[in-house]
């Protein structure tokens, strides 16, 4: 080979480290108070004994509060969030993923408006948005009254306080966070190569699976995180849609703080879903790291 | 043109958004044949190349491809490949792997799809990069990649988007001719999109000068430089000065043209001309010279108002007595001679001189 391109190297790397180290101080300063001693205090909490009084903590080591999470009834707490959040991710791909790559794909006029419908319901506040659904699905709400309308049923279903509407608050509540991921990836993505699949023979849905699919994974891979994630803690969405079994992480935690003022335990299931949540991170960082080389084909 | 033409574009229409891109293109190519369609952006070089691939229908007209009718058919299903503007390689595979896509899509089993792209890496001297990602590769790699996957379907036709566009100078006159080289090996008919009127002479057996969605001109390299049609013809290959002329008489030996008061003879015009008519006479820079005395049977008086020295030529800039400038590319330092300044006469051989409308 004749030709040969210069790699270009990176010059006064050091100076720009240390440019940056003071440009971001205020930063560094505002986390390590704000966030980081908040989490240090709460993982302090987590070891110590809960006062006999109710009130407060004794200063005093102790595992057994986080020996009390292989209790039955906190485990199922913590598998039910899971499943709820894996259900969340789910639908949420299988709705965001198609809205995300047809808004991609649309004029840019109908772009403005499917953009809209995403950002607009961000404008209220999202405990109002969930109270609007449970005047919707309320016994004598307009959809039970709809359907026996229509003469589907004969009386109200129960639509409230159950899984399905937890799952339908999640999903209404997070879906942005899929859309708008999966849009950018979309939208970036260089569209010839969809034409040099085609071009080299392949059918359509076969230069779905193996070119638009692998390079625009990242987009959705970011999604999946940004639902899942948020998902754990939604516990307002239980409180407000789900029955007396529906109870998540964030509910026993809210419970275990202002009604049975166990506050080591309360620390102790806090620490517990941080740990997950940045495992979860963790494992995104190393996927997203390699995102280019993702490949199913 | 023969009957047995591999690719047969007839009347080809197409609009975009309201605004006409293709106006009736027709154009035959032969087997094994090496073809340019050459024109400024935006004159729907790249339409009609996608029309050919199939990923865009036209409003009129049809394809046919090997004398059967390939309208209508999907992509994927026609004997034809493209080389993209942009290469357009798969960013998340190596090497092989774009190279043995359209291999692999077709269910050829890994051997032969390995020892296909060993061979098409040898073909486009890469051996060794098959892990390579394209990001790892310079433009010139990128480029034979993109050529490499495209031809290893064994296409009739291979299509080829202003492939060299974005490489420098010395690199694009290296591949001009590894291209010529790789289509004479493997018989491929190309048709080979640029706006790179140097390209398209050296490399093409025909070129098609394509203007505002029409063929201007088709023909030979040789037929396009020396008999152009037209003054978009003449004005795109080369550097020419169109001269506007009056034709005052027409003859069997050719025409009389009026030009400021004086008469000029001038060759025979490739189309139908009346006494009356505007034509312009194209007096290509490096084809025309002055002196202080006429040189050549043609001669017109002129002022000699700039002179340059441009390496290999001088490029000087004569006014003629109408005022309008004309460049002359002098090749040797004696046709070049007076001083700024003074009263020279334009000459030129009118057998090397084209009419055109």
């Amino acid at each position: 080979m004749q030709e040969n391109e210069n790699m270009t190297e990176p010059r006064g790397e050091r100076r720009r480290d240390l440019s940056s180290l003071v440009l971001s101080a205020p930063m560094i300063t505002w986390t390590l108070v704000f966030v980081g001693a908040t989490i240090l205090y709460i993982v302090v909490l987590s070891f110590l004994k809960r006062s006999p009084d109710g009130f407060g903590v004794l200063p005093e080591f102790t595992l057994e509060n986080y020996a009390k999470l292989f209790n039955a009834n906190y485990a199922r707490v913590f598998w039910n969030t899971i499943v709820l959040g894996l259900q969340t991710t789910a639908l949420c791909v299988l709705i965001g993923y198609p809205f995300g790559y047809f808004m991609g794909r649309a004029t840019k006029k109908w772009r403005t408006i499917l953009m809209l419908l995403v950002i607009v319901p961000f404008w209220t506040n999202a405990l109002i948005r969930v109270y609007g659904w449970r005047i919707l699905l309320v016994g004598n709400g307009p959809i039970n009254q709809g359907l026996m309308a229509l003469g589907l049923i004969d009386r109200p279903l129960q639509l409230l306080n159950t899984h399905g509407a937890v799952l339908l608050g999640m999903v209404y509540a997070l879906l942005p966070f899929m859309i708008l991921p999966t849009y950018t990836s979309v939208e970036k993505m260089d569209w010839s190569l969809v034409d040099a699949g085609r071009d080299m023979g392949a059918r359509p849905w076969k230069v779905f699976l193996t070119v638009t699919l692998p390079l625009t994974a990242p987009g959705l891979l970011t999604g999946c995180v940004l639902v899942f994630v948020p998902s754990l803690a939604l516990f307002f969405m239980s409180d407000l849609l789900g029955g007396p079994s529906d109870l998540l992480i964030g509910n026993l935690v809210q419970e275990q703080l202002l009604q049975s003022r166990d506050w080591p335990f309360a620390a102790a299931l806090s620490v517990v879903l941080l740990v997950l949540t940045s495992l979860i991170m963790f494992v995104y960082r190393r996927l997203g790291g390699k995102s280019t080389d993702i490949s199913i084909f | 043109m023969s009957d047995n033409a591999l690719l047969r574009l007839s009347g080809l229409e197409k609009s975009i958004e309201g605004t006409q891109i293709l106006r009736g293109i027709s154009l035959d190519v032969q087997p094994g044949e090496f073809v340019t369609l050459l024109g400024p952006s935006g004159c729907g070089k790249t339409t009609t190349l996608r029309i050919i691939a199939g990923l865009l229908s036209p409003d009129a007209g049809t394809v046919s491809l090997d004398g059967r009718d390939i309208t209508n058919l999907v992509p994927e299903k026609r004997d034809v490949n493209t080389v993209f503007q942009n290469y357009a390689l798969f960013p998340h595979m190596n090497v092989e792997k774009n190279i043995s896509y359209g291999l692999r899509v077709r269910g050829v089993k890994k051997p032969e799809w390995q020892r296909r792209v060993a061979e098409m890496l040898r073909l486009v001297q890469l051996e060794g990069y098959e892990k390579r990602m394209p990001s790892q590769l310079s433009g010139g790699q990128r480029q034979r990649v993109a050529i490499a996957r495209a031809v290893v379907l064994n296409p009739k036709l291979l299509l080829l988007d202003e492939p060299l566009g974005a490489l420098d100078l010395k690199l694009r006159q290296q591949m001009q001719q590894e291209l010529k080289d790789i289509q004479k090996r493997l018989g491929i008919a190309f048709i080979y999109i640029t706006h790179d009127q140097e390209e398209a002479l050296n490399m093409s057996d025909r070129i098609a000068i394509m203007r505002e969605g029409q063929f201007e001109q088709i023909g030979t390299p040789e037929e396009i430089y020396e008999h152009p049609q037209t003054r978009f013809a003449a004005g795109f290959i080369g550097q020419t000065n169109l001269i506007e002329m009056d034709v005052q008489a027409v003859s069997e030996d050719g025409l009389t043209l009026a030009y400021g008061g004086a008469s000029v003879p001038a060759r025979r015009a490739e189309f139908p001309v009346q006494p009356g008519e505007k034509v312009a006479l194209s007096l290509r820079t490096e084809r025309i010279g002055y002196a202080r005395t006429p040189l050549e049977a043609c001669a017109l008086p002129a002022t000699l108002k700039s002179r340059h020295y441009a390496g290999g030529s001088m490029r000087a800039i004569l006014k003629m007595e109408t005022g309008r400038e004309v460049l002359v590319l002098c090749q040797s330092a004696q046709r070049a001679e007076g001083e700024i300044g003074d009263r020279v006469y334009l000459s030129w051989n009118p057998a090397e001189a084209p009419v055109v409308r």
